[in-house]
């Protein structure tokens, strides 16, 4: 279960150097672009199809262009009576919520079960390890009668208490291996000045977790913004409609909404995440080949 | 907050103790002397452990043995609810698309995610690029946006049907029939594949280099050094993805619920267990038979974890 920070490049071998010859090279390259671009071809051909009007996306399914309109982005704006950026400031403030609550959370459990020297550690890491694995659907039902009951339905907090209370075991595990790596020294020295565990938490682990941190953030932007279990079940009323609940109510009335428009606002869906893919790339896959998240 | 940092102060030469994998110390008769500081730390996670985890995990234990409906109380119905689960056809159907699409989508994905990082390990130039690229369906694939898109592609006048119209050939209404439905689901599963793909590039660069050059010393054929060097050191990670996508993929719900409509359909040809589950809580507010599904879902997926780690012994290598 333990993988390493994969911080070692592999050195490539002589051998292996003149074995791999340009022409071997060059059919590597074709064969990988070729693939790739059937790969990302239905993505590539969403993002042209939002342009498109409505009857040739039915039947067209070239990527080239022949009439462009931004009628679908038009047409999909409003979803029940409310313009799309209502949803959008939704979906963020969902996620910058539940960020919040992650980093705080898991930072200082992380830390604990990092540093602390105390009775039945090792008991709690391991209930950290296995409640990564335990599916949502065993919970939810008794959440979400509770949360019923104290008429917290159609507001975040369902989604959002969660992450202050730690349920996200997946960045504990995160944080604790990357805390594991961080010299004892540095630590210590804040000891023998004086520093208590709370001060040495915050002056000397916080800062230098921020790999970790970063991490999270992206990872919990991310899953916050696809989510939509969650989402579903807790939001109901349309003022409080995220982006992909908004979404699935457009693609319900599908009977008057073209393909066209349906593609449209599903590219508008992804933009954040595509930025943040953008700009975040190098931490997104360091963070899942250290960690296997997804 | 002032009285445990003085705790903390009084405790100091102790609580750095060494961290890492618990090790044997000479301070080990001191062991315990950071409880407070320690709970304190961790009393948001203590309050999710109990609050957010275990007691809805027991109370919903508690409602599989009720009938109830969210109004009213519930109703102690014994085994009722596991017993209606015998003679309940949409359970099993929901049971046999989850079966299958775990079954189906799991190996292909890691099969094409092992390759294609074999493909991108031996010093290619571009790494970052074609990662990149490969790993952003992985990225959007959970996304109900994804899932309208796969609509789109595999609709009656989508982009398969298109394309194989160019060459001639009748496409057939992919999502509105029950043989091909649950297929292009998988396909969406599988087109996944960039995670995993990138956690074995990770393993595939901790192989120490030395380990081929002795091989090929030795005249080991490029099959034979796959077969003797790549795959048993690669086992761990291959572990890893095995266990991480197979619990996933038993939580399929997005591509399911947005696809069929939140149906399940055609016929319940794609009406995963989740979704199941969804409906009967949701849709239904039957919460008693509902927490009953949960709980079989639970524990099938601790079953099977259970027995990939029995089995794991035979087959994954750890060195040193």
């Amino acid at each position: 279960m333990e993988l390493g920070p994969s911080t070692t490049s592999r050195v490539i071998g002589p051998g292996e150097a003149r074995r791999s010859g340009r022409r071997n090279s060059i059919i590597r390259h074709a064969a990988l672009i070729i693939f790739g671009l059937f790969m990302l071809y239905p993505l590539i051909w969403m993002a042209v199809s939002a342009f498109k009007p409505s009857h040739l996306v039915l039947t067209d399914p070239s990527i080239i262009p022949t009439e462009l309109t931004l009628e679908n982005f038009r047409n999909g704006w409003h979803v029940a009576g409310l313009p799309f950026w209502v949803f959008f400031g939704n979906s963020l403030i969902l996620a910058i919520s539940c960020i919040v609550g992650n980093l705080f959370a898991c930072s200082l459990t992380a830390y604990a079960l990092a540093r602390l020297n105390f009775r039945a550690r090792k008991w709690y890491f391991a209930i950290v390890l296995v409640s990564v694995m335990l599916p949502i659907h065993a919970v939810i039902i008794p959440q979400y009668i509770v949360f019923s009951q104290l008429d917290l339905v159609n507001t975040f907090i369902p989604l959002v208490l969660p992450k202050f209370l730690a349920t996200d075991a997946f960045f504990i595990f995160l944080m604790v291996q990357f805390i594991r790596g961080i010299p004892k020294e540095l630590d210590q020295a804040a000891v023998v000045d004086g520093a208590g565990p709370f001060r040495v938490f915050w002056y000397v682990i916080f800062p230098l977790m921020r790999p970790a941190l970063v991490t999270t953030t992206i990872f919990t932007f991310i899953w916050t913004w696809n989510d939509f279990f969650g989402q579903l079940i807790y939001l109901t009323d349309s003022g409080i409609w995220t982006v992909p609940i908004a979404l699935n109510a457009l693609l319900d009335s599908e009977s008057n909404q073209g393909a066209g428009t349906l593609m449209a606002m599903s590219v508008v869906s992804l933009i954040p995440i595509l930025l943040f893919f953008a700009f975040a790339q190098k931490y997104l896959i360091r963070g899942i080949s250290t960690t296997g998240l997804k | 907050m002032t009285k445990t940092v003085e705790e903390a102060a009084d405790v100091q030469p102790v609580w750095q103790r060494p961290s890492g994998p618990p090790k044997k110390t000479k301070r080990k008769s001191t062991l315990g002397r950071q409880d407070g500081v320690a709970h304190v730390f961790m009393l948001p996670w203590l309050l999710g452990l109990v609050f957010i985890t275990s007691v809805p995990m027991l109370a919903s234990l508690y409602l599989s043995f009720t009938n109830y409906n969210i109004m009213g109380s519930p109703e102690w119905t014994g085994l009722a609810n596991y017993e209606r689960m015998a003679g309940d056809d949409r359970f099993w159907s929901a049971a046999q698309v989850t079966a299958t699409y775990v079954l189906v989508s799991v190996p292909l994905q890691l099969a094409f995610a092992l390759g294609l990082a074999l493909i991108l390990d031996r010093g290619l130039k571009g790494l970052t690029f074609y990662r990149s690229a490969y790993y952003l369906p992985s990225l959007l694939g959970a996304s109900v946006a994804v899932a309208v898109l796969w609509r789109q592609v595999f609709g009656h006048s989508g982009l398969i049907n298109q394309m194989l119209e160019m060459i001639g050939i009748q496409g057939t209404n992919w999502l509105q029939n029950p043989d091909t439905a649950l297929s292009t689901l998988i396909i969406l599963n599988v087109w996944t594949f960039g995670a995993p793909m990138v956690i074995f590039l990770a393993g595939l660069r901790q192989i120490p280099e030395e380990l081929y050059e002795a091989a090929r010393v030795d005249g080991a054929s490029v099959v034979r050094q796959f077969g003797s060097v790549t795959i048993p050191l690669l086992t761990p990670i291959i572990f890893f993805n095995l266990i991480l996508q197979t619990i996933g993929s038993f939580q399929a719900f997005t591509q399911a619920h947005v696809v069929s409509g939140g149906t399940g359909g055609p016929v319940d040809s794609t009406l995963f267990y989740t979704l199941y589950i969804y409906q009967q809580a949701f849709v239904n507010f039957d919460m008693g038979y509902a927490s009953a599904l949960a709980w079989v879902l639970l524990l099938v997926i601790a079953l099977i974890t259970g027995v990939h780690f029995l089995l794991s012994k035979y087959w994954v290598f750890y060195g040193d």
